[in-house]
């Protein structure tokens, strides 16, 4: 069974459509990234997912369960970290995560076990009893992660949840993402951070202008770019643009002290510079080639390459 | 609907309000002070019976305080974005309005019992019907807490529009209600004015259980404060869907 099946989602706000017509389905196990830029829909897709925006068209099903028919249950399957990572700033971290417990029915005892061993592993025992209103937008968030997994959900959705984090934060939400995974949940994760979406991703949608422009893994997403494969090269001294009018080579673009070369064939292209070099009298500084990243595949899908 | 969730979730909402929002000093000092300096305002050196006074004033302090903290708590959760947490756990939409409600009846209740007690003990207060004393007050405590969760309703994150419209709102409600002037004293249009407001019921309802001079039986009283009550939730629950449907 598919963790969340998402079919034909439509919102309007006004006269702006912000998600139109947008189907998702994200296996059971699997970490699903939902990449966009900002504006492109992410938000409103999640908030429809997670049952706090109510869509104009189209369905959600969480496990089989109709979000719209039975919110409870499908709440109960489901750990969500909304953007912001809000938490209640006037009570303290542990206060947080028992209340959140306590809308999840867990028993005393089991709720006070699991908010111990999560503040211990989010590394915030140490400030157990203090108010959230002194803590820092990482140890916010951490807290916000905790009240999202204590009931072990199968299920948790993630917005943005590493956003304005220093790197070591960063580190320890994308560490608790990969464990929680490893331990049986479905993560679906948003987020504009394009390499933290490659580390830890096995199925990527992009969506842009509110629409799903490509569903793929990361790896068959940059595939779908291989023809704008490239050799970056640095010569000793500044060249003409002109220069790289070679068979093979696309195109040619300044990029700070170097030249990336666009190619089809990078091992022509690799010839044809060596060649190029010792003709103009060049001396080759740097020279290296390189397939294309999730970010290119992700800047071409969204700027409508 | 699975009946005992949202049981469930009703309670852990009025527990979340109460620790967040009323079990705080200065909510609570206020609860029981301002009971005290409307009594001062009114009653000292003023040639009033206190038989007749009383009761409005109770109508006054449950009016208050059951509606003082209720219209804060949405627009609140809003601006700190806390309220799209809370939607995402185990509540329906009517999880986080009977809760508020309720939390805002129980603090209500609270205070005005504590008044009540005081006064008591200290002034010659008759009571003629202790039932009825105690429905008037979980009765009048819901349907005003209901007015505070309704005034919370429309759209804005920022507190102090809805302070504004809770005064608008509130301030009138108090003059027109048969606070100051026993009702079985007014009459013509005046009375007309007074029958508009929901206020007006429960200050009768206090009349008839502390010294029986009410104007309207029990019965109708009561119903008009349930039906009151009753448009209150529906309202508030129809502006807060409209706005989750329109993403506010």
């Amino acid at each position: 069974m598919d963790a969340v099946e998402a079919t034909r989602l439509r919102k309007n706000f006004g006269t702006f459509t912000a998600v139109d017509d947008v189907s998702i389905t994200v296996p059971e196990g699997s970490i699903f990234g939902f990449l966009g830029p900002n504006g492109a829909g992410k938000t409103t897709t999640i908030r429809m997912l997670t049952g706090v925006l109510i869509p104009d068209a189209g369905t959600v099903r969480i496990f089989g369960t109709d979000v719209a028919r039975d919110p409870l249950k499908v709440k109960l399957k489901m750990g969500v970290i909304p953007e912001n990572g809000t938490v209640y700033s006037d009570l303290s971290a542990v206060q947080n995560i028992l209340l959140t417990a306590k809308f999840f029915g867990m028993d005393r005892v089991t709720r006070e076990e699991r908010a111990d061993e999560l503040l211990d592993r989010l590394g915030l025992s140490d400030r157990r009893d203090d108010l959230v209103r002194t803590f820092s937008k990482g140890m916010r968030q951490r807290i916000s992660i905790a009240c999202a997994i204590i009931h072990a959900p199968p299920l948790h959705i993630l917005d943005e949840p590493t956003t304005g984090l220093d790197v070591y934060s960063r580190r320890l939400v994308i560490d608790t993402i990969r464990r929680m995974n490893r331990e049986g949940s479905t993560i679906l994760l948003t987020t504009h951070n394009i390499e933290e979406a490659n580390a830890v991703c096995s199925l990527i949608s992009v969506i842009n202008h509110g629409k799903i422009v490509a569903t793929e893994s990361p790896e068959k997403l940059k595939k779908t770019f291989d023809t704008s494969r490239y050799v970056e090269i640095a010569f000793n001294r500044p060249v003409e643009p002109s220069l790289f009018s070679g068979s093979g080579i696309m195109r040619a673009e300044s990029w700070g002290d170097k030249w990336r070369v666009y190619t089809d064939d990078p091992d022509r292209a690799v010839k044809y510079l060596a060649t190029l070099a010792e003709r103009e009298h060049l001396t080759i500084i740097s020279i290296a080639t390189s397939n294309p990243t999730l970010e290119e595949a992700f800047v071409k899908l969204t700027a409508g390459v | 609907m699975d009946w005992q969730l949202f049981l469930r979730s009703i309670l852990v909402v009025i527990e979340k309000d109460m620790r967040i929002y009323y079990f705080k000093g200065p909510v609570v000092i206020f609860g029981l002070l301002f009971p005290l300096i409307m009594f001062l305002t009114f009653f000292i050196g003023r040639d009033l019976d206190l038989v007749l006074f009383f009761p409005g004033f109770l109508a006054m302090m449950l009016f208050f305080t059951a509606s003082s903290v209720g219209p804060l708590i949405t627009p609140w959760e809003k601006r700190e974005k806390t309220y799209e947490r809370l939607l995402s756990l185990p509540v329906i939409l009517e999880s986080i309005v009977i809760g508020d409600i309720l939390a805002g009846a129980i603090f209500g209740i609270g205070i005005c019992i504590i008044v009540f007690s005081a006064c008591a003990l200290l002034l010659p207060l008759p009571v003629t019907n202790v039932l009825l004393l105690l429905l008037a007050f979980v009765l009048g405590s819901v349907t005003f807490a209901a007015l505070g969760t309704l005034l919370a309703s429309p759209t804005t994150d920022n507190p102090s529009n809805i302070m504004m419209l809770s005064s608008l709102v509130r301030l009138p409600l108090m003059f027109i209600s048969g606070i100051f002037i026993p009702l079985s004293q007014l009459s013509g249009w005046f009375f007309i004015l007074t029958s508009l407001s929901p206020l007006t019921y429960l200050v009768d309802l206090f009349h008839a259980s502390l010294n029986g001079d009410a104007v309207y039986p029990p019965w109708v009283d009561v119903l008009i404060l349930t039906g009151v009550t009753l448009v209150f939730v529906v309202a508030a629950k129809a502006i807060q869907k409209r706005n989750l449907v329109k993403g506010i």
